[in-house]
């Protein structure tokens, strides 16, 4: 074969890995429902405490085997710290900064996002094995910075 | 063989003065370096619970040396070495010298703006990590020395530009040497993608610094800074390109295969590097999904031009192997010159770099970034892209720009072998444990020593980080004694050495759709097209943006 022919083989090669690669990305998202945050409104972050939902951190049963979660990212921890719920359960992250952004990675599992002041970060997702997660704050927010993190307990079905 | 010239003509010498000023922008880059791979070590060993941190003068906390390592490695000594390197490509590929008072407004610039920055830093006023994300806020001295760096480019822009331009005037109708052409592409990208980082600096963290404006809007800011600070790692990647493409293979005994090939190259390199910003922002609220899936389709595109890249280059290594008695479909590659430190660094920064290219790969597939963005992973990945990739690169290129930028012949080639594997073992090793670190939720800039948390399996992820880094710095500090050897106490060299570049196999077109290529004016305006497709949305439903966060310091 001549160098031409190799080239052009190639270049279709590349082109066509590059595209299967983007397929199954885009089925994974679609079909398989991974979804990322997106735009969910804007907050004023000095006056987080009194914007609903906020003024009340926490978990919050909102139906059968679903649950909110409310949670504010501030120098330097969680609030709540620990979050408690039981196996089987869907559960939406409402989350945002009040200070400086923080990051908030559920170690184990995909619930990975930024909390940056004034935007608010909306994640869900279905925790089904009972066991202990460590909430990890992945972004620089100063000198206490590794001091932060909580912990989600996924606890056995009741 | 004979072949095609990539610089016209034969055997030009640059005047001494023009060498001079990249003489010193060289050293400046490595000099950079050289405090960089300092606080790597540093950094390393926090990951396998080592404090060694406490013994550096000066160094108040981790996350202000973590600040230093990567405005210094990535911002200064990228910077500085593209700078020189790319003026010389280009002047030389013009043989005609660019404007020395330029170039040595240029180094001003980056000398003020690094002592700025440094300053900052050093007095622990700009703990902000080299992202320096508001609302926390620096000193205005930092900021400002950015901005410096960054005008340093654009001022060796303007030197390239003009000289084109003059270069044109007296060569009407003939095509862009090669050499010359890729490094300008580079720094138009550059100066597009630039953008974003100084309006996002001078417009609004300078003035909110020093008190003039009350808040700022850290998600704007974000973005602004992602806009620029993904084409950054082409404008740290595309002058090892330059070598790739025109120097290795002459190293190598081989030839650059297409002329028109690598102008396509280097074009898709200038479209496409900036539209793709947020694939560093898949995690970030307030950014909606269909522009981020937009992005991820332009980053896979991106990487087309380096699969290309991969043909170019491993088919020029080729021929020097086989011309060197290589057989086979790979046992060429062993007949390659394995003692040339030249080649040899660049070989080994070809090899990391695939793996650097997978993992990158897996970052913009944006739901196996969720798992992994933040993590220890990331510093993983770009260990094997900027950090050795192109660092192994300017490495090996210093093994023969500082012969050449001096005048005398290189000292301790045998160590800068070592140096070679040495770095090389070592990043792959450091790689290794920030990976499987990272996909174990291991974060990236944490002081782990001291988190009151952590895992089993983070342990050997630690160990392996340390190791790993301990011999990247080993093989640093063997690539600085060489430097400093050839330096102080090079033999002169008997006769003037021209650049070693390669000649092409397939010349530059003198008629057809390849004449088109050299209009940079059309391509320069196709990108921006692209770079409102990508932007535009978000900017029109974003603005005026959501001011509101004050300034916090708490380092
Ligand atoms: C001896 C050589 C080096 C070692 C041991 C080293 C080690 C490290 C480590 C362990 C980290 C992660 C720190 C953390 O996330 O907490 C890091 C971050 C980083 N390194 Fe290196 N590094 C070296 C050389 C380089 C070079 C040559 C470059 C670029 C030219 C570079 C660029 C960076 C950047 C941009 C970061 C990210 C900083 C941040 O997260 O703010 N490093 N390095
Ligand atoms: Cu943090
Ligand atoms: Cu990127």
């Amino acid at each position: 074969m001549t160098v031409e022919r190799i080239e052009k083989a190639f270049l279709i090669l590349s082109a066509a890995m590059l595209i299967a690669f983007l397929g199954a990305l885009f089925y994974s998202s679609v079909a398989m429902g991974m979804h990322l945050p997106g735009r969910e409104g804007e907050i004023v972050p000095t006056d987080v405490r009194n914007t609903p939902p906020f003024d009340q951190p926490g978990v919050h049963e909102v139906g059968a085997g679903e649950y909110e979660v409310v949670v504010l990212g501030r120098a330097w921890g969680f609030e709540p710290s620990e979050i408690r719920i039981p196996a089987g359960s869907r559960v939406t992250f409402i989350s945002t900064a009040t200070d400086v952004i923080h990051g908030f990675h559920v170690e184990g599992t995909r619930m990975n996002a930024m909390l940056i002041p004034g935007q608010i970060t909306r994640l869900t997702y279905e925790f089904d094995e009972p066991g202990e997660h460590l909430i990890i704050c992945h972004e620089y927010c100063g000198i206490g910075h590794h001091l932060m993190y909580g912990r989600l307990i996924v606890e056995e079905g009741s | 063989m004979s072949g095609h010239v990539v610089a016209s003509p034969e055997g030009f010498q640059l005047p001494d003065s023009q060498l001079r000023v990249i003489r010193w922008m060289i050293y400046l880059a490595f000099f950079a370096l050289a405090i960089g791979i300092l606080n790597g070590l540093g950094q390393a060993l926090n990951y396998s619970r080592v404090d060694i941190l406490q013994y550096f003068p000066g160094m108040r906390n981790y996350y202000q040396g973590l600040t230093v390592h990567g405005v210094v490695n990535a911002i200064v000594f990228t910077f500085a070495f593209a700078n020189g390197f790319l003026s010389l490509t280009t002047s030389r590929a013009l043989a005609r010298p660019l404007r020395s008072s330029l170039l040595w407004a240029s180094f001003g610039c980056m000398v003020v703006g690094f002592l700025l920055a440094a300053y900052a830093m050093g007095s622990g006023q700009a703990s902000v990590l080299y992202t320096f994300y508001p609302p926390l806020q620096a000193h205005w001295t930092f900021y400002l020395g950015l901005a410096l760096l960054v005008v340093s480019t654009w001022v060796i822009a303007a030197a390239l530009g003009l000289g084109l331009r003059a270069w044109r005037k007296e060569h009407p109708g003939e095509r862009i040497p090669l050499m010359a052409f890729i490094s300008v592409a580079t720094y138009a990208m550059w100066v597009l993608a630039s953008l974003g980082i100084v309006v996002e600096v001078v417009g609004l963290l300078l003035p909110w610094s020093l008190g003039l404006i009350e808040h700022s809007d850290p998600l704007l800011s974000r973005t602004l800074f992602w806009y620029s600070g993904h084409p950054v790692v082409y404008f740290w990647l595309l002058p090892a390109y330059v070598s790739w493409y025109l120097m290795v293979p002459r190293h190598a005994g081989g030839n650059l295969f297409s002329d028109s090939l690598t102008r396509v190259v280097f074009l898709m390199f200038l479209a496409l590097s900036i539209p793709t910003g947020f694939h560093h922002q898949y995690t970030d609220p307030g950014i909606g999904t269909g522009m981020k899936a937009l992005h991820a389709v332009l980053t896979f595109g991106v990487f087309f031009p380096s699969l290309l890249t991969a043909f170019s280059v491993v088919y020029a290594l080729e021929i020097g192997g086989r011309r060197r008695g290589g057989t086979g479909l790979i046992s060429w590659f062993f007949k390659l010159d394995w003692r040339n430190p030249a080649l040899v660094a660049q070989v080994l920064a070809m090899l990391t770099f695939t793996l650097g290219g997978i993992t990158g790969l897996i970052n913009a597939s944006y739901n196996l970034n969720q798992i992994v963005h933040n993590t220890a992973w990331m510093p993983g990945h770009f260990h094997m892209t900027v950090g050795s990739a192109v660092t192994l690169s300017f490495m090996g290129i210093a093994y023969w720009l500082i012969p050449y930028l001096t005048r005398k012949e290189l000292v301790g080639g045998g160590m800068a072998l070592i140096s070679s594997w040495l770095y090389t073992a070592g990043v792959l090793i450091m790689a290794r444990g920030l990976i499987s670190g990272g996909l174990d939720g291991m974060p990236r800039r944490t002081l782990v020593m001291e988190a009151p948390y952590e895992k089993p399996s983070w342990e050997l992820a630690g160990m392996l980080t340390g190791l790993g880094g301990t011999l990247m710095f080993i093989g640093g500090v063997l690539f600085f004694t060489v430097l400093a050897a050839t330096v102080l106490s090079g033999k002169k060299a008997k006769e003037p050495q021209d650049l070693p570049f390669t000649k092409t196999i397939q010349g530059p077109a003198e008629t057809g759709w390849e004449l088109r290529l050299d209009r940079f004016r059309y391509w320069i305006i196709a990108t921006v097209i692209l770079i409102v497709v990508a932007y535009g949305p978000f900017l029109v439903e974003y603005l005026p943006g959501n001011f509101t966060s004050p300034p916090y310091r708490f380092y």
